[in-house]
This record gives structure tokens, C-alpha cells and sequence, in this order.
């Protein structure tokens, strides 16, 4: 395919969804289905354009390949900003990956939205998201991405908040478009910092202009670690990390498309693209984040009884290490990551869909309305009753463990051995593969006991169990899809080794040197991954076993006892359980003081201020006028000038008034003087 | 058209004295020729726009009479790229206003009257090239405003119209000062081309009372100028005259009168006192950023909807503020960063104008809750969103306009002040982003108090947004959503003259100037 074919196909990748948006938007109540066929049927036609897209990248496979278009979207004459598409392997692969679940997301929708009040409202917020997820995708320069990465931020608000009648929803959509802003603010400086130094936005001429050293060092750094903060908001990563939990408030199908596959995976992409730029230091930040945020929330999934809180902080945890692995200078494996996991955790989100949907369904049929269909607490034993969503979650649940013959061992992999590469190099940031392998283990270990209590062992309600059925085709489709997809062949092809990434993916895209003078070059961390390949393969191999095995030894041996466990980790379980209170410290340390401040500040202007300070001028100025009033006529008028007689004195000192000798006062009258006519003759 | 900027300012005129002789009992004739008299001249403005020669930055349909030569007052008018958006937009939000005003039932006869006096008034400033004449308008346009806000006004009308009566014209008085320095400077001419020409020079070295006479006038008139805009601390009477004036007064006040200040300190501060420019633009860049801040806490502090917009309007002129700093960019002593100065400079403008569009809208829309509601007390509402869902789906998109959300026009002129600002003033400029998330913070929280949650029992009988409602809310809509999209339609029609207004600063301030 030719440069500008792949262009057009972008531009109908880009805009199908949003002509879905705009339609449903404004008649979507009025179609037949409530319009979702609408809806359906863009996607697939991006799906299928995307797919051509992809098709012809493997038939070219050209590692190098690279296409740009733009269009001067501003030119004041020296200051020009230029809107376009970049369209390279990643781009490519990130399009599909986007369509795909997208697709799946409307599929699966069908049937878990069926009967929605707001039904033709979510197609049509579905379709928002596509459009401004896959602008970000195509963007060729931080303008696009900063436009398309707010748009994100809002179609990820509305569709949280698609039951805002829930003060809950409603909550979580507002910060997690607030804490997102957060992280933009960053993303802005970084964006200043870049322009003001090199005068362009566009990517390739950003990364030029640091190959030539205009900018560099602190500044460099700066300008790097700023650009990352907007990925640390989007995906969630510590500090920030509080509203991906919250954002689970919205359907489950869009938790899949957003909160696990795609947007969040945004700031992955962001920290991919801008790799070239990162200085050393910049990266090392970037790798602690990442490698403390893989841990950190890890330790939090291990104690969630919410099955859907048990995955957000596992995607949480999951993108800390693709982070990492951009930081450690892999940041293929990171990219490659991205990807496996966008089909394992899309495939878990579904299943827990799939679940919760049947609970529901059974918790309704029992007038019920007390029980929460979310906790694991309440289930059990659904192996039987729901094959199909049992099987294909196990699939997924072993891929995002790290399990051999599973893409998710692939990509872990290549992380853990950037890591392990990294700290060989540079002894003192032995924390990072530290990180990165109890992550690994803790991971195993939860995944697990989602499975276990969800699937396994004795149900705990039995008169909910009795009415508990798999779910309907439309929602097990993409479930049997994705999990497929969690296999490892259908990265490695046309190999077969499931031991190692060698493969389509690894062949087409080829890590770049960063720009940043002094770097280790592409060539160098892939010669250190490469030897410590072998040794990453058996530790994680046994991390992740020895994390599956305690878990089955926990949850279905009940060899040891979870219960006396956390009451012997008392003040850890409690920890952990409760997020390390970070929603309330937040909430306490900075949300309350901040609005009493601003209530103060408030104050000051509306009460203190004004009352006071402003209206003092008034007082002042009807005093002095009073004063000098008394003065004129008791002093003035009433002795001296008394003498020459009352009238005299009273009629000059009127029109003294008057004739001030101003033109402007004159004036002033006139108009007084035709403004009260027409005011009176109105009455 | 021959005249065209008089027609355009003088068309309000007529329909006024129309009305005059129409008989007060015909309310609805009354509306009908105010609604004729601001489509004729908004008519007039599109014509004007689009035979307006963007390649061409100086000034276009100039007119020019003899008024009082005794004085050197003349009539001269003319149009650039700096007053062409404004009188679009006046032109707009006029027409618009009249139809917001449409259930005014109170002396109809006089509020539309001195609705059509206020446009005339506004209008002249715009076109004014005689100092004289800006000025004479600048005091026409103050009375109606007066009588506006007092007669048709809320429950404190008048305390609030004499405020903002008496705090004007405290500026007003600052200026006139201002104004006859300049006059005797520039040899007794008002003609505003001289007085650019001349007066830099003129000044140059002169001192009174130990100070610069540059720094003293461009003080002067920079206070006249900001209590309109307003720049912190000259802005309390904003809110208060918001909360008080009828909405489509509210709607005038903040899409057209706060930029009247803007657009002064363009005109004649950066033309006639350019090498100050220099000195102040580093208190200007400070000002805006406790503009941004300042307006964005109060604006999350307050109760009242209508309040909570008046202070956002506050915290948006801010980084126009950051943005006309900007300027010195372009001759920064680091070497010349035309890029940053034209970013901010037609930033700045472009914020005016959306602005315009953006507050316009806001206070419409609160007019339109209040009038079925009555009150206007964020805690007050609640689960509007099923109730009236048009109005609701309206509401979300000016309050993302509000807060700077990509893809409408907001966010194109403040990141280009931002942009413009930043190399010159980086400080300011990285403390002025936490407005980033400011704005946010009080919209969405406002929004989510009024329209989330459940719908309040009180509120099951209001009924959604209606046509005439609509007709007013959403050509400013279409603007601020193509504009967000699509900038250069509007960049393009500024942009020469935003460059000579850089070069008079930059070369003819760095030649006179202080430094």
C-alpha cells in the first residue's frame, strides 16, 4: 500500500467513529435498536480498515517504514503549528489493537447494556472514545496528542459516568477527569519547554533538535519528566493511580475498553513515542515510577474482595511495568506488552462482565437488591455454570501470570529482562528487577485467587449459584476471541518457539537509539537483554509458579488459612485492604484544605476587600462631601457670603455647579437629560 | 457601501428613535424593531467581514469629518484587524441579546431604547481613530449600562449599578487626564495615527514630578483600562454587576464590555506609550497570573451559579493578560522570539473573542435555569440531567468550553497565550497552569452538583430548554466548537495587524524606549 492510501485509510480509521458519535448524538433515540447497528457497523469498518492496514505491513515488512502527512492548522508568520498523522509500525499495530477491542466492546455490549435507559447515548460516547483514541495514535506531534488526549480524558468522563443518577459514578467520572489534569498540567510545561527551545511540535523535529544538543541537560530533563507526567495520569501510575480504581463505577464493557485495554495504555504509548527524547535521568525516573507502581498496586489487588478492583489494580500494577520497561531503555518489550495485555485484560474485564452479569441476573430474579454482584465474597463454584467464561478467563488469567505458551510470558519477559539487563549495568538500581519480579509473584498469586474464589470451591450463596447461567453468544464471542489471542503463536509467527519473542512483532519493530547525546544505543540494550534472557526466563518461570502454587495451596487446599494470615499481618492487611488510605489522605490533606482556602480566599475578595477596602472610598467620599457641603453653606455661604445677599449667593453657587466648563459635562447632561426622557416616557 | 463603520455604529441610532415614537403598549413592535435594527447591522458586519483585506494590517474604511478643528477634535473612523472581531462580535451577541431580552415586560420601550444607545455607544469605541471620539463614546456607552443594570436589575440593583456607574468613571476620569497629556503632547491633535506617530517620541525624556511622563500616563490609562477588564484588584464590582443585571445585560457585560478595556490597552497604551510596554509588561504577566488564580478559588468558593461565572470570566481574562505580555518577545534581551510574541498577541485577541462567545453563552444559560428555577443556588439543583436533557447536554459542552477542553475554541487562545508567555515570563507562566485544573475543578463540580445525582423533587415539572432559548445559545456554539476545530479562519483575519502592533512595540518602543 501505498503512503497516501495508508493516509486515507487513517483518516476513515479516525472519522467513522466520529460520524457514529455525531449520528447517534442527535437522532441515535430515533433509529431502530436505539442506533447501536450504527454504531456496530463503524467500528467494523474501521476494524476492517485497520486490519488492511496491518495486512500490508506484514506483506511490506519494512521495519523502517514511516509516513507523515500534515496541514498548518495555525501560521500567525513565524509562529506555525502543524496538525498531522505519522503512520509507522506501531501506529499500525496500535490502530488494530484499538479497533479490535473497541469492536469486541460494542459487541459485547449489545446484550450487557440491553434495556440501558441511556442506551444510544453510550454507542454514541463509544464512538467518541474510538475517535479521540485513535487521533492519539495517528497524532504526529504533541499538539495532536495533547487535543486528542483530553478528548480521551472527556469520553472516558461521560462513559464513567453513564449511571451519573449514582453519586458514586458521578464522583469517579469528575476525578478522574480532575486527576488526569493533573497529570496535563505536566504534559503542558513539557510541551512549553520543547516548543520555547526548539520552536516545532512536530516529533521527528523535536527528536532532531535534541540529537543537536538545543536542548539538553536539566532543561532536557525537565521537559522529559513533564511530557511523562501527563502519562502518569493517564496511566494511573503512583502518585495518581487513585482514579483508575474509582473509574470501575462505569459498565463493565467500557472498563474493558478504557480502563484496561486502550486509554490507559495511552500514556504507555505517549512514553514510547517520545523515548527518543528522555534524558538518562528522565529515564531512571521514569523506571522508579513504573517499577514502585507495578509493586505498589499489586500488594493492594492481593486483598480486593471486588472482582472488578481486583483487576484495576492489576492493570494498574501491569502498566507500572510496561513503564518500567520504557525506562530501563526497553521499551519494545514495553510496546509489546501493551499489546498482550490489551487482549488478556480486555478477555478478564469481559469475563468479570460476563459474571457480574449473571449475578445480577440472579440476584434480580431473587429480589435481591442488597447483595453486591461485585464481590468474589459472594461467589464460588461457577466452573460449572459458566464453562465457557471460566475457560476462557482461566486462558487469560494464565497469560497475565506469565505462564509459558502464553503471550503474556512473552512480553513479561522481555520486561523482566530489560530490568535485569539495566541493574547488571548499574549495580545500585537493583530495586527495579526487584520490583519487577515480586511484582510477578504477587500477580500469580492474586490472579489465581480471583479464579479460585470466583470459579472454585463451594458456592457461597447456594440460591444464587441455582440461577446462575452462562452468558448469551454476543457476549461470550469476545471473550473465546481474545482469549485465543492471549496464545502466544500469534505473536511469534512464523516461529513456533514459546520460549522466546523471536517473531512478526520483534522483526517489525525495531527499537530506535534515543536522541539524547551519551545514550546507550538500541544495539547495546539489546545485546544486555539478550544476555540475560536466560536467566529472566527460569526466575520468572518460578516466580510465577511459586505464586500459582501458593495460591491453589491457599484457596483450595486451605492449607494455610488466609483468614489467619491477615490477622496475623494485621496492620498490613488493613494497609492494603484500604489502599494505604491514600483516597483519604488526599481527601484530608489536600481537597478540604484547598477548598477552605479557596472559601477563604473567597472571603477576603467578596467580604473583606470590597465591603471594606472599595466601598471604604465610597464612605470616604460621602464623608468628605458632607464635610465640605457644611462648610460651603454654614461657613461660606451662611457668614461671609451672607453680606451679599441670600439669593445672589444661592443662585452662583448653583450654577457654579454647573458650569464647570467641560465640554464632557456637558455632554454628560445632554445625555442624561435624553436618557430620562425616553426612560419616563416608557413608564 | 459608502460609510459603512458609520452605518455600522449609527443603524442602532435609528431603530432607537423608532421605538421612541412608537407607542409604549406595543411590546412586541417594540422587540420586533430592536431585533430588526441589530440584524441589519449584524448584516452589515458580515459584509463588513468578508470584504475586510486580511492581507492588509493597517487600517481599512476609514472615514473622516471635521468636528471641531477649533480643538482638533475630528470624526475619524476605521477598522483593523484588532477592531474587526470586536465589532463582529458586538454585532452577535447585540442581536443575540435582543432575544434574550425577549421576556423583559418592565418599561420595554426604555430598556430597549437604551439597549440599542449601549450598542451605539460600543460600537463607536471599536471604530473610534480620534481620541476624542473613543472617548465620547466610552461615556455614551457607560449611561445605558447604568440604567440597564438599575432599573431592570435584581433585588440590589442599584447598589450595584451605582458601583459600577462610580467605579467607571473613576477610570473614566483617569483617563480623560491621560488623554489631554497626550493631546498636548502630540501638538493639540485627538487624530489617534498622529498621536501613535508622535507621541512616542514626543515623550521621550519628559519628566514630571520625578517620574517618566510615559510611565505616568501609561499608568493612567492602564487603570482607566483595567477596571474594565477587570484586572485584579479592580475587579469586585464584576460580580456584583452580574449577579444584579438583567441576563441579557450580564451577556453584553461579559462578552463585550470587559474586552472594551483589553481592546484600549491594545490601542492606545501599546501604540502610544509602546517603550512602557517594556517596563509594565512584567506587572502585567504577574496580574494575570492572580487574575488566573485569584478568579478560579473565588469562582470554586462560590454558591451562586451566575456568581461562579462572573469569576470565572475573571480567571479567563488572565491569560489574555499573560498573553499581551507576551509582546516583548518579540525584542527580549535573550534575542527576538517573534514565534512566542505572536503567539501571545493574537493569543490575547483571540481570547477576546472567545471569551465573548464562550461567557456569552455561560450567562445565557444560567438566565435560562433561573428563569424557571428562580434561584440560582448550585446545592440547590440536582439530577437536572434527566429532567432536561438538551439543556443539559448544552450546559456540559460550554462549561468544557469554559474549562479550556481541546476541540473548542477556549483552549486554542489560552494555549497560545500560555505558549506566547512562556519563554519570556516561565515563573508565572508555570504557576498560571494550575488554572488548567482550577477551571476544571469548579465546572465539573458545579456541573455535577446541578445535573448528577437525583433529580431533585422540586424540579420534576421544569421543562427543557425552548426554541428561542435555543436560537440564542446556539450560534455561539457553532463558533466556539468550529473555531476549536479550525482556528485560521479567525487567526487569519488578525494576524497582519497583531504583527504591526508587535513591530510598533518591539522597533519603535526599542528605539524610543527607557532602556
Amino acid at each position: 500500500m501505498t503512503g497516501d492510501m495508508l493516509i486515507n485509510y487513517a483518516l476513515g480509521i479516525l472519522f467513522f467513529p466520529l460520524i457514529s458519535f455525531i449520528i447517534l448524538i442527535f437522532v441515535g433515540k430515533r433509529l431502530p435498536r436505539q442506533g447501536d447497528v450504527v454504531g456496530i457497523g463503524t467500528i467494523i469498518l474501521t476494524l476492517i480498515l485497520s486490519l488492511a492496514m496491518f495486512g500490508s505491513m506484514l506483506l511490506s515488512h519494512d521495519p523502517g517504514f514511516r509516513h507523515e502527512a500534515s496541514f498548518t492548522w495555525i501560521d500567525l508568520g513565524d509562529f506555525e503549528i502543524r496538525l498531522g498523522f505519522l503512520i509507522d509500525n506501531i501506529t499500525i499495530i496500535m490502530l488494530l489493537v484499538v479497533s479490535l477491542i473497541s469492536t469486541m466492546t460494542h459487541i459485547f455490549s449489545t446484550k450487557y447494556m440491553e434495556g440501558d435507559i441511556r442506551y444510544s447515548r453510550y454507542y454514541a460516547y463509544l464512538g467518541l472514545f474510538t475517535f479521540s483514541m485513535n487521533g492519539i495514535v495517528l497524532a504526529n506531534n504533541l499538539v495532536s496528542l495533547y487535543i486528542f488526549w483530553e478528548l480521551v480524558g472527556v469520553s472516558s468522563y461521560l462513559l464513567i459516568g453513564h449511571w451519573f443518577e449514582k453519586d458514586s459514578a458521578a464522583d469517579a467520572s469528575k476525578k478522574a477527569f480532575l486527576t488526569n489534569r493533573v497529570g496535563d498540567i505536566g504534559f503542558f510545561i513539557g510541551l512549553m519547554l520543547v516548543f520555547t527551545a526548539l520552536g516545532t511540535f512536530n516529533y521527528a523535529e523535536v527528536f532532531e533538535g535534541v540529537a543537536k544538543g538545543a536542548i539538553s541537560g536539566t532543561l532536557l530533563t525537565f521537559a522529559g519528566i513533564g511530557l511523562f507526567m501527563g502519562a502518569v495520569g493517564k496511566s494511573s501510575q503512583f502518585p495518581l493511580h487513585i482514579w483508575l480504581p474509582d473509574a470501575m463505577e462505569g459498565p463493565t464493557p467500557v472498563s474493558a475498553l478504557m480502563h484496561a485495554a486502550t486509554m490507559v495504555a495511552a500514556g504507555v504509548y505517549l512514553s514510547v513515542r517520545l523515548f527518543p527524547l528522555f534524558t538518562p535521568e528522565a529515564l531512571l525516573f521514569i523506571a522508579y515510577t513504573g517499577g514502585f507502581t507495578a509493586i505498589f498496586a499489586a500488594t493492594i489487588a492481593i486483598t480486593q474482595n471486588d472482582i472488578k478492583k481486583v483487576l484495576a489494580y492489576s492493570t494498574i500494577s501491569q502498566l507500572g511495568y510496561m513503564i518500567l520497561a520504557v525506562g530501563t531503555g526497553a521499551y519494545v518489550a514495553g510496546f509489546f506488552h501493551l499489546v498482550t495485555h490489551a487482549m488478556f485484560k480486555a478477555c478478564l474485564f469481559y469475563g468479570s462482565g460476563s459474571v457480574i452479569h449473571a449475578m445480577h441476573h440472579a440476584l434480580h430474579n431473587l429480589k435481591d437488591h442488597d447483595t453486591d454482584p461485585q464481590d468474589m465474597r459472594n461467589m464460588g463454584g461457577f466452573k460449572s455454570k459458566m464453562p465457557i467464561t471460566y475457560w476462557t478467563m482461566l486462558v487469560a488469567t494464565l497469560a497475565i501470570s506469565g505462564v509459558p505458551l502464553f503471550s503474556g510470558f512473552l512480553s513479561k519477559d522481555a520486561i523482566l529482562a530489560g530490568t535485569l539487563s539495566f541493574a547488571s549495568h548499574h549495580p545500585q538500581h537493583f530495586l527495579l528487577p526487584v520490583f519487577g519480579f515480586s511484582a510477578a509473584l504477587i500477580t500469580a498469586f492474586y490472579m489465581f485467587r480471583l479464579i479460585f474464589m470466583t470459579f472454585h470451591n463451594q458456592p457461597k450463596l447456594p440460591n444464587v449459584y441455582s440461577d446462575i447461567h452462562e452468558s448469551p453468544k454476543p457476549m461470550v464471542f469476545p471473550l473465546i476471541l481474545l482469549s485465543s489471542l492471549s496464545v502466544f503463536i500469534f505473536y511469534t509467527l512464523p516461529y513456533f518457539n514459546p520460549l522466546s519473542d523471536h517473531g512478526w512483532f520483534m522483526e517489525l519493530i525495531k527499537a530506535k537509539d534515543s536522541m539524547v547525546p551519551g545514550s546507550p544505543s538500541a544495539h547495546d540494550i539489546a545485546e544486555g537483554m539478550h544476555h540475560s534472557h536466560t536467566l529472566t526466563m527460569i526466575l520468572s518461570i518460578l516466580v510465577a509458579s511459586l505464586g500459582i502454587l501458593l495460591s491453589w495451596a491457599v484457596y483450595i487446599k486451605n492449607s494455610v488459612s488466609a483468614d489467619n494470615w491477615s490477622k496475623r499481618l494485621d496492620l498490613y492487611y488493613n494497609l492494603s485492604l484500604n489502599k494505604y488510605y491514600f483516597d483519604e489522605n488526599y481527601n484530608k490533606y489536600l481537597y478540604q484544605p484547598f477548598l477552605r482556602l479557596a472559601n477563604r480566599v473567597s472571603y477576603i475578595d467578596w467580604d473583606l476587600y470590597d465591603k471594606y477596602f472599595i466601598n471604604g472610598f465610597g464612605h470616604i467620599t460621602k464623608w468628605l462631601s458632607s464635610v465640605t457641603g457644611r462648610i460651603d453653606y454654614d461657613g461660606l455661604d451662611q457668614t461671609i457670603v451672607d453680606g451679599l445677599g441670600r439669593s445672589m449667593g444661592k443662585a452662583g453657587s448653583s450654577l457654579k455647579e454647573i458650569q464647570t466648563g467641560r465640554l464632557q459635562n456637558y455632554m454628560l447632561f445632554a445625555l442624561f437629560g435624553v436618557i430620562i426622557i425616553i426612560i419616563f416616557q416608557s413608564f | 457601501m459608502d460609510n459603512i463603520l458609520s452605518w455600522i455604529i449609527w443603524i442602532p441610532v435609528l431603530g432607537m428613535v423608532a421605538i421612541a415614537f412608537i407607542p409604549r403598549e406595543k411590546q412586541d413592535l417594540i422587540k420586533q424593531v430592536a431585533a430588526v435594527t441589530t440584524g441589519i447591522q449584524l448584516l452589515v458586519a458580515i459584509v463588513l467581514w468578508s470584504t475586510f483585506d486580511a492581507t492588509n494590517g493597517t487600517f481599512q474604511f476609514m472615514e473622516r469629518a471635521e468636528w471641531i478643528p477649533s480643538l482638533g477634535i475630528s470624526y475619524i473612523l476605521g477598522i483593523d484587524g484588532l477592531s474587526l472581531p470586536m465589532v463582529a462580535l458586538n454585532a452577535l451577541i447585540i442581536f443575540i441579546g435582543v432575544f434574550v431580552s425577549w421576556n423583559i415586560d418592565r418599561a420595554v420601550k426604555g430598556y430597549f431604547a437604551l439597549f440599542l444607545l449601549l450598542d451605539t455607544g460600543i460600537m463607536g469605541v471599536f471604530l473610534s481613530l480620534d481620541f476624542f471620539l473613543f472617548y465620547v463614546f466610552w461615556e455614551v456607552m457607560l449611561l445605558p449600562m447604568y440604567f440597564l443594570i438599575g432599573m431592570w436589575g435584581g433585588p440590589q440593583r442599584e447598589y450595584a449599578a451605582i458601583k459600577f456607574f462610580l467605579y467607571t468613571l473613576f477610570g473614566s476620569v483617569l483617563m480623560l487626564i491621560a488623554l489631554l497629556a497626550l493631546y498636548f503632547a502630540c501638538g493639540e491633535t485627538f487624530d489617534m495615527q498622529l498621536m501613535i506617530e508622535r507621541a512616542p517620541f514626543a515623550l521621550d525624556g519628559v519628566v514630571w514630578w520625578g517620574m517618566s511622563a510615559i510611565k505616568v500616563i501609561w499608568v493612567l490609562l492602564f487603570i482607566g483600562f483595567a477596571i474594565k477588564v477587570p484586572v485584579f484588584p479592580f475587579h469586585t464590582w464584576l460580580p456584583l454587576a452580574h449577579v444584579e443585571a438583567p441576563t441579557a445585560i450580564s451577556v453584553v457585560l461579559a462578552g463585550i464590555l470587559l474586552k472594551l478595556g483589553v481592546y484600549g490597552m491594545l490601542r492606545i497604551n501599546y501604540t502610544m506609550l509602546p517603550d512602557a510596554v517594556w517596563w509594565f509588561s512584567g506587572a502585567l504577566a504577574f496580574l494575570g497570573m492572580i487574575n488566573v488564580i485569584w478568579g478560579a478559588m473565588c469562582a470554586l468558593a462560590q454558591k451562586d451559579l451566575k456568581k461562579m461565572v462572573a469569576y470565572s470570566s475573571i480567571n479567563h481574562m488572565g491569560y489574555l493578560l499573560l498573553g499581551m505580555a507576551a509582546v516583548i518577545a518579540g525584542g527580549s534581551a535573550n534575542g527576538s522570539n517573534l514565534m512566542a510574541a505572536q503567539a501571545g498577541m493574537n493569543g490575547a485577541v483571540f481570547q477576546m473573542f472567545n471569551h465573548g462567545t464562550i461567557s456569552a453563552m455561560l450567562f445565557i444559560l444560567v438566565g435560562v435555569i433561573y428563569d424557571q428555577a428562580h434561584h440560582r443556588d448550585i446545592e440547590g439543583f440536582g439530577g437536572l440531567a434527566s429532567q432536561m436533557p438538551i439543556y443539559t447536554a448544552i450546559v456540559a459542552l460550554a462549561f468544557f468550553a469554559g474549562l479550556g477542553l481541546p476541540g473548542l475554541s477556549g483552549f486554542v487562545s489560552e494555549a497560545m497565550c500560555l505558549i506566547g508567555a512562556f519563554p519570556v515570563f516561565r515563573t508565572i507562566v508555570i504557576i498560571s497552569t494550575i488554572g488548567i485544573l482550577l477551571n476544571a475543578a469548579y465546572f465539573l463540580w458545579a456541573f455535577q452538583r446541578m445535573f448528577f445525582g437525583k433529580l431533585n423533587e422540586k424540579y420534576t415539572k421544569l421543562v427543557d430548554i425552548n426554541n428561542r432559548e435555543l436560537f440564542t445559545v446556539i450560534p455561539l456554539l457553532v463558533i466556539t466548537i468550529f473555531l476549536g476545530i479550525y482556528p485560521r479562519p479567525f487567526l487569519d483575519m488578525i494576524k497582519e495587524t497583531m504583527s504591526i502592533l508587535i513591530d510598533q512595540v518591539v522597533v519603535v518602543g526599542g528605539i524610543a524606549g527607557i532602556f
